[in-house]
């Protein structure tokens, strides 16, 4: 994390979408569990990328390389969700040129996940997506939501246990 | 499988076009798409500020490297103006269609934005365009800036001609291309040939007594036309210059 947050002080345009390609995925998952919608997540993602990038190059290299890239780029992400801002229609659209396969794997039933995760209150999805599927700790949930330490682990807590309780339902 | 553990497996790889779509929306890389133009097939790259460069279609992205050097790949033009490129293309003005002219300096982008005044069907000496821009004296720049030009077609520099009045040189492709699209937009290649090897500058509408640069539409419409070796010799003969083409240069 800091030596990428060192490569974009020295060259952001070299380096920056090697962020892309290391934060992308965790980025895109998350959102993607998190807003239900497979098109809303790439575009969020996407926007997120965007706007980090456009930031960066207002700031001097000592400030970037203080930074912490990750819970930085998750603010951005969850602030754009909220906000709902888009500015696509200004943006050339990749064309695709060859046919590429799906690259979600199905080792578990994803669309009983997506209901399940759809059921838990909004503050609550968040916790439990950012702490398991994405895998971020307490202390970078709170920051990244702006909620107390103690509030996310309950948050955690709580969803986990609605989830438990829906699928022993489902049996 | 405890819940943790399937929470884990609810992610994947990195969707398809995701890295693209942030390169093409940060601007760290170009898109580019294929368009029809009176000389055939032409590639316009774009960006998010704008349409960035033209080319022939035919070996483009060797010439793309060369001169530009970024990454580039195959996109649609943003949606808020892709409906105006073919438009552009057509009337030979980019009109509502943003162009970005980062890639030439200040003194290039005067030149390109002033020549993209120029009518579709008329032309003005380099001379004029140096003279627009407040450097009467600099028409050997304005003559490298219209060369350098990157958005050919759109930015009009085939109506840009000698001072001479001879149609000289064209970077799309080579001066066949100019006179051919200055053809089919009706500005008289020809005649413009026969006027410049005559000495011919400008030419006066007798009636009016006005005097304009010869594809100018005030002195085509002309009943009686009288043709002069310079401006000065048009003000001697009475003649005024013409408040539409501004035959200065």
């Amino acid at each position: 994390m800091d030596d990428l947050a060192n490569a974009l002080a020295a060259d952001l345009d070299t380096s920056f979408p090697t962020v892309v390609e290391t934060m992308g995925t965790q980025l895109f998952w998350g959102l993607r569990r998190i807003c239900g919608d497979h098109q809303e997540a790439e575009d969020l993602t996407q926007e997120t990328f965007i706007r980090a990038y456009r930031a960066l190059g207002g700031y001097d290299a000592d400030r970037i390389r203080a930074m912490s890239l990750r819970p930085w780029l998750w603010t951005i992400a969850m602030n754009l969700g909220r906000n709902h801002v888009r500015d696509k229609s200004r943006r050339p659209t990749y064309v695709e040129m060859t046919e590429t396969g799906n690259e979600d794997p199905e080792p578990i039933d994803q669309a009983a996940w997506d209901q399940r995760l759809s059921a838990l209150s909004s503050d609550q999805r968040t916790a439990v997506v950012l702490r398991h599927v994405v895998g971020l700790g307490i202390a970078e949930i709170s920051q990244i939501t702006g909620r107390p330490e103690g509030t996310v682990k309950a948050d955690v807590h709580r969803g986990l246990s609605r989830l438990r309780e829906m699928i022993e339902r489902e049996q | 499988m405890s819940i943790e553990q399937q929470l884990e497996q609810l992610s994947g790889g990195l969707p398809h076009g995701l890295s693209e779509g942030v390169a093409l929306g940060t601007g760290l890389a170009e898109g580019y798409d294929l368009y029809d133009s009176a000389l055939g097939d032409v590639i316009v790259t774009f960006n998010p500020q704008g349409v960035s460069s033209l080319d022939i279609a035919d070996g483009f992205e060797d010439r793309y490297a060369e001169r530009f050097g970024r990454p580039l790949m195959r996109a649609e033009a943003p949606s808020a103006w892709r409906g105006h490129v073919q438009e552009a293309i057509e009337r030979g003005s980019p009109g509502r269609l943003p162009v970005d002219l980062r890639s030439v300096t200040e003194f290039q982008e005067k030149v390109l934005r002033t020549t993209a005044t120029i009518p579709k069907g008329e032309v003005r000496p380099y001379g004029w365009v140096a003279y627009e821009i407040h450097s009467p004296r600099a028409v050997r720049a304005v003559g490298s800036a219209v060369a350098r030009n990157p958005i050919p077609l759109i930015i009009p520099c085939h109506r840009v001609v000698r001072t001479d009045g001879h149609i000289g040189n064209y970077s799309l492709g080579g001066p066949h291309n100019k006179v051919e699209l200055l053809e089919h937009e009706g500005a008289m290649p020809h005649l413009l040939e026969d006027l410049a090897s005559q000495n011919v500058r400008v030419r006066g509408d007798a009636v009016t007594r006005v005097y304009c640069h010869p594809t100018c539409r005030v002195v085509r419409d002309a009943s009686e036309v009288i043709d002069f070796r310079s401006t000065t010799a048009a003000e001697d003969d009475g003649y005024r210059p013409c408040e539409v083409c501004r035959p200065h240069g």
